[in-house]
């Protein structure tokens, strides 16, 4: 497997420091790492779920909107970042894979390196109150 | 391919009685093709040794900047070739955000800090910003990628004819890992330097300096080490001496390496002067 572009390696080190939980896709919207503070809120360890392409993780979580409604991946903050390479921010509701349901705010980033060059995205989220 | 180490200090020129064997003077490397095309690696204070060796019949010249610190630029306006009005000197360097490699380079090649300007060097100067990725040089073929280190900072690839010399002098792939290395994936300047002959890497500190100055960009030896063997290389030459490392302690440092476990590859400590032959 080739090295990963260096800005994506830097993104993982910065998360694995931060106590924001961080997950980071690259430009294909495979899931590449979550630092531990996601796996709080996800409901698994990194080690154990490994890389997971983008079709495995926008339906694993059960995401839903903010009236409980079904959320397709176009209406995820990451696919969106991905997509259209804009910050997206968005709150919504998962189900974590311990089976807990978590209310989620969620602030996305393309990540676009010297050149132009797309190298992914990341999301960084943070448990609200559901009572916010 | 042939490969001499003009200067292989890190950081600060470092002239005295410690450091004789090893060379004060900073990033510097002289490749030459088997056509006797010349590249030289960084414009560190070694380049002034290189002057020596340019033949005057040379007509082109090419200068791989890893990065715009000052240890690698600072013997720039010291280069002969850039005085002789004949010579092409293309230089190329990390491609930035917001200025251009000109804009960059004229910060130190301008008054107060330099009384000549760049473009009143008399050869005929063309700066490129690097693409990441590869081109040719004459007839080298040269691979670059961006590599852990504060600010825009590349390695370089050259291959000819089959056989590969690969330098990273500033590069810190140990930052923020648990352990070195984690994985080839995972592994800032691994593309660069799998399978190669020979790779000349940033080995600034001891293990007990590393951990005091993680983020400032460099390795300790036994990152490098450890990067080398990953990455499978062939043989391994330290660079980038700390300004404050002695030849004894140099000495001392590439012993206890060898000591203290069976290394997969050659290991050289780089001395001033030192030159190799891939082919
Ligand atoms: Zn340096
Ligand atoms: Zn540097």
């Amino acid at each position: 497997m080739p090295q990963r572009d260096i800005e994506i390696i830097l993104m993982r080190q910065l998360a694995s420091y931060l106590i924001v939980p961080i997950f980071v896709v690259d430009t294909e919207g495979v899931m590449l790492f979550y630092n531990e503070p996601a796996e709080a809120l996800l409901g698994r360890q990194f080690d154990e779920a490994g890389e997971m392409p983008m079709r495995e993780w926008t339906t694993i979580f059960q995401p839903r909107d903010e009236n409980n409604a079904p959320l397709p991946p176009d209406g995820l903050p990451l696919v969106i970042a991905l997509r259209r390479r804009v910050p997206a921010q968005r709150r919504i509701r998962i189900t974590g894979l311990d089976g807990v349901a978590r209310h989620l705010e969620i602030v996305a980033f393309p990540l676009q390196g010297q050149g132009n060059r797309m190298l992914g995205a990341a999301a960084m989220f943070w448990e609200v109150d559901s009572k916010q | 391919m042939n490969i001499t180490l003009w200067g292989t200090r890190g950081s600060l020129p470092s002239a005295g009685p410690d450091t004789v064997r090893y060379g004060g003077n900073t990033s510097c490397v002289e490749v030459r093709s088997e056509d006797g095309t010349l590249v030289v690696l960084d414009a560190g204070t070694g380049i002034r040794r290189l002057n020596a060796t340019v033949e005057p019949e040379l007509k082109r010249v090419y200068i791989l900047l890893t990065h715009l610190h000052m240890d690698h630029i600072q013997g720039f306006g010291f280069f002969g070739p850039l005085f002789r009005p004949d010579l092409e000197v293309h230089v190329f360097g990390p491609p930035s955000t917001t200025h251009d490699l000109r804009t960059r380079l004229t910060k130190y090649l301008s008054p107060p800090l330099f009384p000549v300007r760049l473009r009143d060097l008399p050869a005929r100067l063309a700066l490129h910003d690097v693409p990441l990725g590869g081109f040719e040089v004459d007839g080298l073929h040269v691979d670059c990628n961006l590599v852990t280190h504060p600010g825009p900072t590349v390695g370089y690839r050259l291959t000819e004819r089959g056989r590969t010399l690969v330098y990273i002098p500033d590069h810190e792939p140990a930052l923020g890992a648990s352990h070195v290395p984690r994985s080839p994936q995972w592994t800032s300047g691994y593309d660069l330097a799998v399978g190669s002959d020979l790779l000349i890497h940033d080995s600034q500190y001891t293990m007990a300096e590393y951990a005091e100055r993680a983020g400032w960009g460099h390795s300790a030896m036994q990152h490098a080490a450890a990067v080398a063997a990953m990455a499978g290389v062939k043989r391994l030459v330290t660079f980038h001496h700390d300004p404050t490392h002695s030849d004894d302690l140099l000495d001392n440092l590439v012993e206890e390496l060898r000591g203290t476990s069976r290394l997969p590859f050659e290991l050289t400590p780089g001395q001033e002067g030192m030159a190799f032959h891939l082919s």
